[in-house]
């Protein structure tokens, strides 16, 4: 029993630890400007004046906008473009295969030195800078994603291809009709993944685009350093920007862990 | 009922196949495999394979935002290595790879206390790794508001009369980076704790109770039992680790810009500022190609690692 007792003071001194920085967050954010460093952890007087703030005065529904755009057509395009793509490199004998999935997985292992730089160069070419395609198309479609993709194809049995190929099918049909409804769990993760990557990206917006298009956590990185004195509506931008991750996370964490585990194996 | 009638009219030929017939039917899927792979290998090869590949030659030359591009020979890194500030980023994050080892043996730790079926175990999973999944800025608000010279580390600090001035964690250049390495082991640990936690799951439960049994102390089934069953894990966590440190960018730019004074100052900021501070595209390529290099060796090791198979394919 006090053994029992023990493991848990330390599970809850490391979850103060790990989650301490967010409640405490959390909690200036519903603080008063006057009163923003005080010790309690509990405000005094609970205002909810910063998220107002936040929302009237540096817009920030706007960057949340912008970052739903981009995450979602990212999103859309790397579960349609990296399943289809996965499809045959799963389950087709066609030329040219093995050379496909070599430079596949060489990508992951070297590094672009100048990617930036390249990537710049190549959507300047293509006139997209400044525009929201400036940051979905660059990332949309990622080798991982095509790997995931690739594996949850291979635990289908070839049986049900070749039956439908016999009943007829076109190929195309074949996949959405036959494959992509037995892949789902996967779709899932990686739209998880990919909404998580894509919700928290800065970078790249902020290289490529004006601060009126930024999502959310470029416009934070902007607000830092112009709003130092009004830290309350930082605090409640941050957990603004926070909350869809977490929830989003705390659903699906059993899919989302198993997939980062699993990784590692593969 | 269509399916199978022609299923028994077409299985014989099918399996008589003559190698003319496999050879057509072999185009027509790779016709139909590249049309589905195309849209997908358009963006990869376009916006992963092409910097990969391009990066190399612009190192060469002395491209900028203006004027004409020249072809320089190796002069992007001799001015690299007589740069001072290019050995400074180097040497900070080589100072950053010690934050490997400490995160390493955090996380088994962590991974070893939440591998048990307690009451709640999961919620407390979910806490530890709640730091990973979110926004490096958000990260940076979060801790440079508890790093102030105002914020609670100070403020408890100087109430327990353990120090007599409020320390500038950020702004002084001896904690600068120090605090930054912080951050950095704070929100990785749940990242690694899962990742050892998928390992230690794997660890059959027979094999620790045998040994308790056998009258082994904890500490002993640790070491002898637990450790070398991780050991594939370790290996890959800590080289994966190694790579995110010597190309650490994230916390650094988002807390501290470099400074003060370069004492944060890294070498994935250094190529980052030469790229889009000062606009030497040519020169940031080469600094980053040297840096890319390094980490290159590290990859081809864990990808030689993992070809072996060493945890089984999943």
């Amino acid at each position: 029993m006090a053994k029992k007792a023990l493991l848990y003071v330390i599970l809850i001194v490391v979850a103060i630890i790990c989650a301490g920085p967010f409640f405490w967050m959390l909690s200036t954010s519903f603080k008063g400007s006057e009163n923003i460093y005080e010790m309690a952890l509990i405000p005094k007087h609970p205002t909810f004046a910063n998220y107002v703030g936040v929302v009237e005065f540096l817009q920030l529904h706007k960057y949340i906008w912008n970052t739903l755009y981009m995450t979602f057509f990212g999103i859309l395009l790397d579960v349609g473009f990296a399943s289809l793509c996965a499809y045959p490199l799963a389950k087709f004998d066609f030329y040219g295969k093995k050379l496909i999935i070599s430079a596949l997985l060489v990508t992951q292992i070297l590094p672009a030195a100048a990617g930036l730089i390249v990537n710049y160069i190549t959507v300047g070419a293509l006139g997209m800078m400044g525009s929201y395609w400036a940051v979905i198309i660059p990332s949309s479609v990622t080798v991982f994603s095509i790997i995931l993709f690739r594996q949850a194809y291979f635990s289908i049995s070839n049986e049900v291809l070749e039956a439908a190929r016999i009943d007829g099918a076109s190929e195309i049909k074949i996949w959405y009709r036959v494959m992509v409804p037995q892949i789902m769990p996967t779709v899932s993760t990686v739209i998880i993944f990919d909404f998580i990557n894509k919700w928290n990206n800065f970078l790249w917006p902020i290289i490529v685009l004006d601060s009126d298009k930024y999502p959310i956590a470029a416009a934070l990185n902007n607000l830092k350093g112009a709003f130092n004195f009004q830290f309350g509506y930082i605090a409640a931008a941050t957990i603004i920007s926070i909350v869809p991750i977490i929830i989003v996370f705390v659903f699906f964490q059993k899919n989302y862990i198993n997939s980062v585990a699993g990784a590692v194996k593969g | 009922m269509a399916g199978i009638n022609a299923a028994s009219s077409h299985i014989p030929t099918e399996n008589n196949d003559r190698p003319a017939k496999k050879i057509n039917k072999k185009l027509r899927l790779t016709f139909i495999a590249y049309f589905f792979m195309a849209p997908a290998l358009i963006l990869v090869a376009l916006f992963v394979i092409y910097p990969i590949v391009y990066s190399i030659p612009l190192a060469f030359t002395d491209y900028s935002a203006i004027g004409e591009t020249h072809y320089v020979g190796l002069d992007n890194f001799k001015r690299a290595f007589q740069d001072q500030g290019f050995w400074i980023a180097m040497k900070n994050s080589a100072i950053f790879v010690a934050c490997v080892p400490v995160l390493q043996i955090l996380s088994i730790l962590l991974a070893v206390l939440v591998n048990t079926k307690l009451r709640g175990i999961v919620f407390f999973r979910v806490m530890y790794y709640i730091p990973v999944i979110t926004s490096m800025i958000a990260i940076s608000i979060m801790w440079s508001f508890i790093f102030n010279q105002d914020g609670i580390i100070n403020s408890l600090l100087l109430d327990m009369g353990l120090i007599k001035s409020p320390i500038y964690f950020l702004a002084d250049t001896k904690y600068a980076l120090f605090s930054l390495m912080f951050v950095t082991v704070w929100q990785g640990l749940g990242y690694y704790m899962m990742l050892y936690l998928a390992g230690l799951q794997s660890v059959p439960a027979e094999l620790n109770e045998s040994a308790m049994i056998d009258g082994a102390s904890k500490a002993v089934t640790f070491f002898k039992i637990t450790l070398p069953m991780l050991q594939p894990y370790i290996w890959f966590c800590t080289l994966f680790s190694l790579l995110a440190a010597l190309g650490v960018f994230d916390v650094v730019f988002a807390m501290t810009k470099g400074g003060p004074d370069g004492a944060t100052m890294v070498m994935n900021l250094y190529t980052y500022n030469k790229a889009f501070q000062s606009f030497e595209f040519g020169y940031s390529a080469a600094a980053g190609l040297v840096m890319s290099i390094i980490t290159t060796l590290f990859s081809v090791l864990i990808f030689i690692y993992g070809r072996k198979g060493g945890s089984g394919n999943g």
